[in-house]
């Protein structure tokens, strides 16, 4: 019985430490990103804003590519907003292992902790990216229902991968310093294999077959679920794509299979980690 | 484990495995996946079978030479490299205190770096809150915490650390490295008063140092780490022995390994002995350096020179048999001789090596020996305070001589 009291006890004062040094992580990732620029935190709103102006000059001005989708604009944003999203998570978790190397090797810290905080300080960037899309959706005249509440589990979904993704990334870049200029190329590769600037819609006329495998990537699945239930109805999503409401479980499956792994793979790399880097 | 013991070492060992080649690059993974010379390696043993209890409340030293493997040791206990072999169990929290300001960021202010700090060592906003008036006051850093770490000189940034360090690591199990007692003199007399009040509150405590003064004044028992074993446990005194031994008799085999080139010449003239007492207190008057030489060749006239440096590798003094006016013309080959030096002992406490030489009178080298020998200057007094040997006193009372 005091053995299992124990256990208990040392596996509260683990996750304490944890929990403090994620906070502390959190806290200070956030007050050093904007160190240093005039306009500080207002860059957090003012980023997502010249992107959107951008797009709408390019998409809807000039090219006037999917003027059949309504509220382009916004639809091409949250698209953007999301991979970028991704993008951030990534590289966050790619060097953070590798770039606390000064730390691991003077403290016992949890490894675990630095990588999680990446992924938090990217999630927070996305909540705030995400109240100025809900400001366009607004002015844009979308209508929001209860069922866009859907968007938070996908918004979950996106999180797992990308710390799944973040795990694996960090404790491989430890061993194999190529992995983040490979890693650039994949997310350039992705940017254009994933439909984000262009409706899917272009893919399926072309070739069903490369559409359907384009949207078993987790993140094109998550994009074009979100854009459905929050942006428009008239989105192509996975179910819509192989008639089958519970087709969106296989990008999802792989969701949990990736972080699964990673994890494991991570965990059993980090006690290594002080001795390899 | 028994409720009073904080730390068990049991059998550790440690192996670092270094390769010739790293894998460093995805490339060489893909072209040459079985290539067997990728993975050769080196096995370096860092640390061989080392077991060792530590009581709670007690002071505990670990000593060795660079190289000893007594960093790896201390990282171990750290939980920052695990054991190849063996067990380490650590009974209450342990905060290691093995460098200053670790994650410490300029661009953060002095405030937001202590609460940083803190949380890195594993103390939340909460504890830090409770204690940090008293780190505050403690690193005299009142008027700058709102001010960016980048503005802060580096003996602010050094007394920021500190007193964080110091002042929140109050918990059960204490790990320092001696990088804690670099700095200037007042810096060191406030580790040191923070030593004196740890022992008094009786926390565990282990200490890592190269300083024999240090270890005999504050620990209650030492190991001595040496080629990766434990060579010797005990009383702080009887390892400082030991370690102090293990200057004396290694300048010859240290030679010989190629790892220090502190001792060349052509050999015409050999030192075959160097000796003096490994410990001298304060308090007495002279000491004395015994050496003794073999001539391998006939020469005209030969020259020996003596000097003593201290641990910062500054002269203290010196002299030579010419300087001396003892001639020793006419060597004859197999001739012994000795040469034996009293010096005053204008020595304050510490460290101090000797180098002897021998050459011809043209100059040239013979035998030419750093750190030949080496004794350690201990201070005998409880005060803490450094005497030395050659202050005279004169006191009176109503002018009478007391």
């Amino acid at each position: 019985m005091s053995r299992i009291v124990n256990a208990f006890q040392r596996l509260k004062a683990k996750y304490r430490y944890s929990l403090i040094l994620l906070k502390q992580l959190v806290i200070t990732d956030f007050k050093l990103r904007y160190k240093g620029s005039a306009l500080g935190y207002v860059w957090t709103l003012l980023r997502p804003l010249a992107l959107f102006a951008i797009l709408y000059v390019v998409f809807v001005h000039f090219l006037k590519v999917g003027s059949s989708t309504p509220h382009y604009a916004v639809y091409l944003l949250t698209g953007v907003i999301f991979w970028n999203y991704f993008i951030e998570v990534t590289t966050n978790g790619l060097s953070a292992i590798v770039g606390k190397g000064d730390l691991l090797r003077k403290l016992a810290f949890p490894r675990y902790a630095v990588v999680v905080a990446g992924s938090l300080s990217a999630l927070i960037n996305l909540a705030i990216n995400l109240v100025v899309i809900g400001l366009f959706m607004i002015l844009n005249g979308v209508t929001l229902s209860i069922d866009s509440l859907w968007v938070l589990p996908l918004i979950v979904e996106l999180f797992v991968f990308g710390l799944g993704v973040a795990f694996l990334l960090s404790a491989l870049y430890v061993q194999f310093r190529d992995i983040n200029y490979i890693w650039e190329v994949v997310l350039q590769a992705g940017f254009y294999a994933t439909p984000i600037l262009y409706p899917i819609s272009l893919v399926v006329t072309a070739s069903p077959l490369v559409a359907k495998l384009m949207m078993l990537n987790p993140v094109a699945q998550i994009i074009q679920d979100i854009r459905a239930t929050a942006v428009t109805s008239d989105t192509v999503t996975i179910a819509s794509l192989f008639h089958n409401p519970f087709a969106s479980l296989i990008p999802l499956a792989i969701v949990i299979v990736l972080a699964v792994l990673s994890m494991i793979y991570f965990k059993r790399r980090s006690p290594g980690f002080a001795e390899e880097i | 484990m028994s409720k009073n013991i904080a730390v068990s070492v049991q059998h550790v060992s440690k192996d670092f495995r270094l390769p010739h080649e790293r894998a460093d690059t995805v490339k060489s993974l893909f072209i040459n996946p079985f290539n067997k010379n990728r993975k050769k390696f080196e096995t370096q043993h860092a640390l061989r079978d080392i077991s060792f209890d530590i009581p709670k409340g007690e002071f505990f030293g670990i000593v060795g030479r660079n190289g000893s493997g007594k960093s790896t040791l201390l990282k171990i206990i750290a939980g920052i490299y695990l054991p190849t072999q063996g067990n380490l169990r650590v009974n209450g929290r342990l905060v290691p205190f093995i460098e200053l300001g670790v994650g410490f960021n300029p661009e953060l202010t002095g405030r937001e770096n202590a609460y940083l700090n803190g949380a890195l060592m594993g103390f939340s906003k909460k504890e830090v809150d409770v204690k940090y008036r008293d780190i505050v006051s403690f690193a005299e850093l009142e008027r700058f915490m709102d001010q960016k770490l980048k503005n802060y000189s580096s003996g602010m940034q050094v007394r920021l650390a500190f007193s964080v360090a110091t002042i929140l690591a109050e918990s059960d199990i204490l790990l320092i490295d001696e990088v804690l007692a670099v700095g200037d003199a007042d810096f060191q007399r406030k580790c040191f008063e923070y030593f004196r009040r740890l022992k008094k509150n009786k926390k565990t405590v282990i200490f890592v140092s190269h300083d024999m003064n240090a270890i005999r004044d504050y620990c209650d028992r030492a190991i001595l780490i040496d080629n990766s074993r434990v060579i010797a446990t005990g009383t702080s005194a009887k390892v400082a022995r030991e370690y102090d031994k293990l200057f004396l008799n290694s300048s010859e085999d240290v030679d010989s390994k190629g790892k220090k080139q502190n001792r060349w010449g052509n050999k015409a003239l050999r030192y075959t002995e160097v000796g003096c007492d490994p410990v001298v207190t304060i308090d007495s008057k002279t000491l004395r350096v015994t050496t003794k030489l073999r001539v391998n060749e006939d020469m005209d006239e030969g020259l020996f020179g003596f000097s003593v440096k201290n641990s910062s590798d500054v002269l203290v003094l010196g002299t030579n048999t010419q300087l001396k006016n003892k001639r020793l013309k006419n060597l004859k080959k197999g001739e012994i001789i000795e040469l034996n030096w009293t010096i005053p002992n204008i020595f304050g406490d510490g460290e101090y090596f000797i180098n002897v030489s021998a050459e011809t009178i043209a100059a040239t080298p013979c035998d030419w020996w750093d750190e030949a020998a080496h004794f350690r200057v201990a201070k005998n007094t409880p005060t803490g305070m450094i005497t030395y040997p050659l202050m005279e006193l004169e006191a009176f009372r109503n002018s009478e001589r007391i």
